[in-house]
């Protein structure tokens, strides 16, 4: 113990003096020098001024992460070996001070959100909402750049309601308790290799508390991205909704297009006790590489919920248009009677992308509910596949599932797969799975250009009615961004 | 200190496994008939050295995940000695009406019986005989066909079966012939009480262009000694030709049963399979069947209904590898007691086979809390012009069904008699022959007379 | 307004028109009316562009232009409208979201400004209680879930919408009852206007007495066998294709 207190203390003392031990100006521009051993491990946990157990915490992932083998054998996805050295595990944006608002942040991230509001009307007018002109939602924004936690807005406002929304390296000093007892303790830390990898070397990431009977009043929202080259991105999110609580939270994600591939490695948490609800949100646009398969993010991302309470709910809504590799199964272990999961899915691959994602309901308690819709669209020389495990225990009673999954093809050099696993153990559990693959048909393509809309713009529409199920899960601030999403995602497949 | 053995064997696979059988075929490598064929010896050879490669199949492999061969490893199976000369004829299973003979090959733990045999009722023209005989009456036939769907260097199992590959059926119909009867393969496990008995069945059915013929496969056991069929049938479909391949495996529950059947669909030609499963403690039966010309079709369907201890797996793999082809997979099964059943079934489309028409339909009732059901229904499309679904569904019966059927007086048990009983009918109805499916019916009946 | 001269077209290498010569002025209606595989059908998508019906000899004007030339989005944009003889389900796009597509697309080919949400609801609400359609139609997804007729008052709203130049409506009259058949024809004959021309594609002369023709061509073996005006479809309703050797018997 007292050597590895030394090790920090060393460490520490090489960041302040800024030079040492191979440390060179790559601390002054605030990233840590390429490579993956327990001296970066410590170099990331003295930044963070981390407490002891969670230093040691990372240091156990680390040790395990290295006996461990990459999940190669069975996700549908073919890319050259990772080489884990070649990547800095930390990198910084150069700040002297934390902005002190918005204002201050890339103005992209800006831009982003401004561009939200406006269609947003429109769309609204046309679903026939009344009274939807000038209707502004608010949302409370984290913003992560590269490893760190750049911005919290609306801070004020949420702690009025006791609602802790910060930055998981704030949260580990503000409420530690809570992080302590909660961190990995859905994904823990021996979960799977990009998991593990995760919990040593996490930077940031954002951290929610909704106390007991508490409904948050407005979206929260990450906005992840990659700027620095040669960095992985390693954030975790944790968020916990207490009993009778509820909580919708947006994640949305972009990187800059360059020519290397980047690793992207994520962990989210959530915890739903009794009665909580949590809704999680992704629209996942990092860059997919160029047409060519060049560049572009290897993204590995561990996402689970526990419904812990009774009557409680998790819902994941994802639309993953980014990526080069997309390897994520965002998942619910519903322990608690009565909880509910839902996992709604759009993926779109186009080009060279490949995408392994689905997700995984574990029905432990009674009477456990879960739903599944998965739409799956590949197009040019992508391969997508839904995997889904459905797994009900001897003790899920009244257990339901229903998965529907369908899938599209556009172009015949591309594969849409899908693989579901369904293990039950409980007679009185019924699960029900449908799949579907088919393409977009010469009558809706030729029926849409005779009324005047182009071949490209006619796929979009037709894609779009074709993820409805999905996108309608989103919330308002995402949905309209999705929906062109879709349309740009899908570019160059036709024709 | 995990990844030196991982560098040496592939994943998923236990080649120490493969020491006892590996020494047994040694022994009986010489004995082995068509020893003076060199073709035949090259496979075997094949053979030999992927099953000493891989051995069996470990949970950690992708297609073994949900059934454990471990039990096989800790039995030491002996190859068959020739016993069971008792069987007498009277007690061989048929499809055909009380009296009613017809062509039939009869195997006794995996050797040829001539004397319970018949070819009466074969058109002229058609073969139907032995291996071990037809090696040397009609080597180029089985020489040309012979591993050919089958590959002795590929999967584990079939590897094994080639190495120890002497006895099983062989059907060569000839262009043009249809065989109006149903032609009968009776599969009979006796054992020995000495020792577990493990026998490697190898059947070739070799159907040329617009023939067309029905076989019926019977498995059954002879008392209770432990016995292991590993079998192999290869089925040549020609083109516009159609094979209407059904089985029923009724072994008693110390047997394990393996099988594996591969079939290969030239254009327009049909090929049906329709397994129906009741017995052995464990058993897996791989279905492959490849789509290999335009317009084929092919039917993959089967019943399962399991208790006790027993564990059944369905392993099917349909593949579009040409356009304008059909596919149909209906399984249906029911579990009782502390059973499992596993059904994995995928569906490949290649590139370019479009127009592709797929369709597979996977069902369980789990009757018992402490029964199982894992499925994995799989598609892999690389086309884009196709059309391909799948479903399953598991849990137990349906609650309004029940509800209406009680509502009218009928007591549960009875309701949930006759719903069982519907449920699996629904299956049977899969099976195009009369014949074929009134005889599977009566089995399904006097397996749910038993619960 | 459009000149079809000799116009031959095969379908999966089989010669279906064989020989179409039509020339339709500004604000005429002409119905072309034929038996079973005659070429109706496929006359109606070689004039909207549809893949697979290949022209293999003669030619289209269109306000002078080639209409063979163009894709079926610029016919679209330039004026010709195809009502559908069976109209196609669009699974989980709005009816108002699809129009609003449309007739945007149009507008910006025409370097017409398009229209917001608001224009667009006000424009297309006017047009849907001419067609006694409710708003709930309009919500739902295109033709998903749409009796026969209600589909064939959809494709009348998105003429009415779209404003087309040239309107083919094939077989319009195919699987209504006379209420709904009213409606359409209705809806189709306050389009009528001196600058609108229309192409009526039917078997029965039924629907003629609701949509009156100015022309009538009788189409048979891919030719135009006979033309004349309004008294020709009532001559074959009486009489039957027997004159031009069909035979349909039922």
């Amino acid at each position: 113990m007292a050597a590895t207190t030394e090790t920090v203390e060393q460490v520490r003392a090489v960041t302040e003096q800024k030079y040492k031990y191979g440390f060179t100006t790559d601390i002054e521009s605030d990233v840590a020098p390429k490579g993956l051993n327990e001296d970066i491990v410590r170099f990331i946990s003295a930044k963070k001024e981390e407490p002891e157990w969670l230093l040691e915490w990372r240091l156990k992932a680390f040790r395990a992460w290295l006996e461990m083998e990459e999940p190669r054998h069975w996700a549908k996805l073919s890319y050259p070996p990772i080489d884990f050295q070649d990547a800095h595990y930390y990198a910084a944006p150069k700040m002297k001070d934390r902005p002190k608002s918005l204002d201050e942040v890339d103005p992209e991230l800006l831009k982003t959100y401004e561009k939200l509001g406006i269609p947003l009307r429109e769309q609204e007018i046309l679903a026939g909402v009344e009274g939807a002109e000038g209707k502004s939602p608010a949302i409370a924004v984290d913003a992560v750049f590269d490893s760190v936690s750049v911005a919290t807005t609306f801070k004020a406002k949420l702690e009025e309601m006791g609602i802790i929304f910060c930055a998981i390296s704030e949260a580990v000093h503000k409420c530690p308790e809570l992080v302590q007892k909660y961190l990995g303790s859905v994904v823990p830390y021996t979960d799977n290799f990009y998991a593990t990898l995760n919990c040593a070397v996490f930077t940031d990431g954002s951290f929610v508390y909704i106390p007991k009977g508490v409904r948050c009043p407005m979206e929260l929202s990450t906005y992840f991205r990659i700027n620095q080259a040669n960095t992985g991105q390693f954030e975790r999110t944790l968020i916990i909704a207490d009993e009778g609580s509820y909580v919708s939270y947006l994640e949305g994600c972009t990187a800059p297009q360059r020519d290397e591939n980047q690793l992207h490695a994520a962990v989210v948490e959530l915890v739903a006790l009794d009665d909580a609800q949590i809704k999680y949100s992704t629209v996942q646009n990092w860059y997919p590489g160029n047409a060519d398969g060049v560049g572009g993010i290897y993204n590995f991302v561990t996402k689970r919920g526990a419904c812990r309470g009774r009557n409680s709910k998790i819902s994941w809504t994802q639309v993953e248009t980014g990526s080069a590799i997309t390897w994520k199964y965002p998942s619910c272990i519903l322990q608690g009677d009565n909880s509910v999961g839902e996992f709604y899915s759009v993926a779109i691959t186009n080009n060279f992308q490949q995408a392994d994602t689905g997700t995984k309901m574990i029905h432990i308690g009674k009477n456990t509910r879960s739903t599944i819709v998965s739409k799956g669209i590949s197009a040019g020389r992508a391969q997508q596949t839904y995997r889904g495990l459905v797994k009900i225990l001897p003790k899920a009673e009244g257990a339901r599932n229903h998965t529907q999954c369908d899938s599209l093809l556009i172009g015949d050099q591309c594969g849409a797969h899908t693989v579901p696993y369904i293990e039950n153990r409980n007679r009185t559990a019924r699960v029900e799975h449908e799949a579907t693959t088919a393409k977009i048909s010469e009558d809706q393509l030729f029926y849409c250009r005779q009324r005047g809309l182009s071949e490209e713009d006619a796929v979009s529409l037709i894609v779009n009615g074709f993820c409805k199920e999905v996108l309608k899960e989103l919330p308002m601030e995402f949905a309209v961004e999705a929906q062109k999403l879709v349309g740009i995602s899908l570019e160059g497949s036709v024709g | 200190m995990a990844t030196t053995t991982l560098t040496k064997a592939p994943r998923g696979y236990d080649p120490a496994a493969a020491t006892p059988f590996l020494e047994q075929f040694d022994r009986v490598r010489d004995g082995l008939p068509g020893g003076g064929l060199s073709w035949l010896n090259d496979l075997r050879a094949q053979g030999r050295a992927r099953f000493a490669e891989l051995g069996l199949p470990t949970v950690k492999n992708e297609s073994w995940r949900y059934t454990n061969l471990r039990a096989l490893d800790k039995l030491a199976f002996q190859p068959a000695a020739g016993t069971g000369e008792a069987v007498r004829f009277d007690v061989l299973p048929t499809v055909r009406a009380d009296g009613a003979t017809g062509p039939r090959l009869v195997f006794v733990d995996g050797r040829f019986r001539a004397e319970l045999s018949s070819t009466a009722g074969l058109p002229a023209g058609v073969e139907l005989l032995n291996l071990a005989d037809a090696l040397t009456r009609k080597p180029d036939l089985v020489a040309e066909h012979l591993g050919r769907i089958a590959a002795p260097d590929d999967q584990t199992l079939v590897a094994l079966n080639t190495a120890f590959l002497a006895d099983g059926p062989v059907l060569h119909v000839p262009r043009g012939v249809t065989v109006e009867e149903t032609i009968e393969l009776v599969f009979v496990s006796v054992g020995s009480e000495a020792q577990p008995t493990a026998f490697h069945p190898r059947g070739l059915i070799v159907a040329e262009a617009d023939s067309r013929a029905v076989i019926v496969e019977h498995h059954v056991g002879l008392g209770s000694c432990t016995t292991l069929s590993n079998g192999v049938t290869e089925v040549f479909v020609g083109a516009g030709a159609s094979v209407h391949h059904y089985k029923v495996q009724r072994e008693h529950t110390d047997s394990f049963h393996l099988s594996h059947t591969a079939a290969k669909v030239a254009g327009k030609g049909v090929y049906d399979n329709f397994i129906l499963t009741i017995g052995a403690k464990l058993s897996r039966n791989e279905v492959n069947s490849v789509l290999d010309g335009e317009e084929g079709d092919t039917h993959v369907s089967g019943a399962y209904m399991v208790r006790g201890g027993q564990h059944v797996d369905t392993t099917t793999f349909i593949d579009h590898a040409k356009p304008c082809c059909t596919s149909r997979e209906v399984y249906k099964g029911v579990i009782d007691d502390q059973a499992r059943a596993v059904f994995q079934g995928k569906i490949i489309v290649r590139p370019n086979a479009q127009k592709t028409d797929g369709y597979q339909q996977n069902r369980a009732l789990l009757l018992s809390d402490t029964a199982e059901i894992d499925a994995k229904p799989e598609l892999e499309i690389y086309a884009d012009d196709v059309k391909c679904s799948h479903g399953a569904t598991v849990g137990e019966l349906d609650d309004d069904q029940l509800f209406y059927l009680r509502a009218r007086g009928i007591d549960k048990d009875t309701a949930r008699g006759l719903l069982i009983g519907a449920f699996l009918s629904e299956a049977l109805e899969e099976i195009a022959e009369e014949s074929v499916r009134d005889a599977f019916q009566s089995y399904v009946a006097n397996w749910q007379n038993a619960r | 307004m459009i000149e079809i001269k000799n116009l031959h077209a095969t379908v999966d290498g089989k010669e279906i028109l064989k020989g179409i010569d039509l020339t339709i002025g500004p604000g005429e209606v002409h119905a072309i009316m034929g038996p079973n595989g005659s070429g109706k059908s496929t006359l109606s998508y070689v004039l909207a562009g549809r893949d697979g019906y290949e022209v293999t000899e003669g030619s289209v004007s269109f306000f002078g232009k080639d209409l063979l030339e163009m894709e079926p989005e610029e016919r679209a944009a330039a004026g010709l409208f195809l009502a559908f003889q069976y109209p196609v389900e669009i699974p989980g796009v709005a009816n108002t979201t699809f129009l609003k597509s449309a007739l945007n697309a149009i507008r910006k080919k025409r370097g017409e400004p398009e229209l917001d949400a608001m224009q667009f609801l006000k424009l297309v609400r006017e047009k849907t209680k001419a067609l006694s359609m409710t708003d709930e139609m309009l919500k739902r997804a295109v033709n998903v879930g749409f009796s026969g007729g209600e589909k064939k008052r959809n494709e009348t709203l998105q003429m009415a919408v779209l404003q087309p130049k040239f309107a083919i409506l094939d077989e319009t009259d195919s699987g209504l009852d006379i209420d709904a058949l009213k409606i359409v024809a209705e809806g189709v004959n306050a389009l009528r206007s001196p600058e609108r021309s229309m192409l009526v594609i039917t078997h029965y002369q039924r629907l003629l007495d609701y949509i009156v023709p100015d022309h009538v061509h009788v189409l048979a073996f891919g030719k135009i066998q006979r033309s004349g005006g309004k008294e020709l479809a009532l001559e074959l309703e009486k009489n039957g294709y027997a004159e031009f050797g069909v035979n349909e018997a039922a």
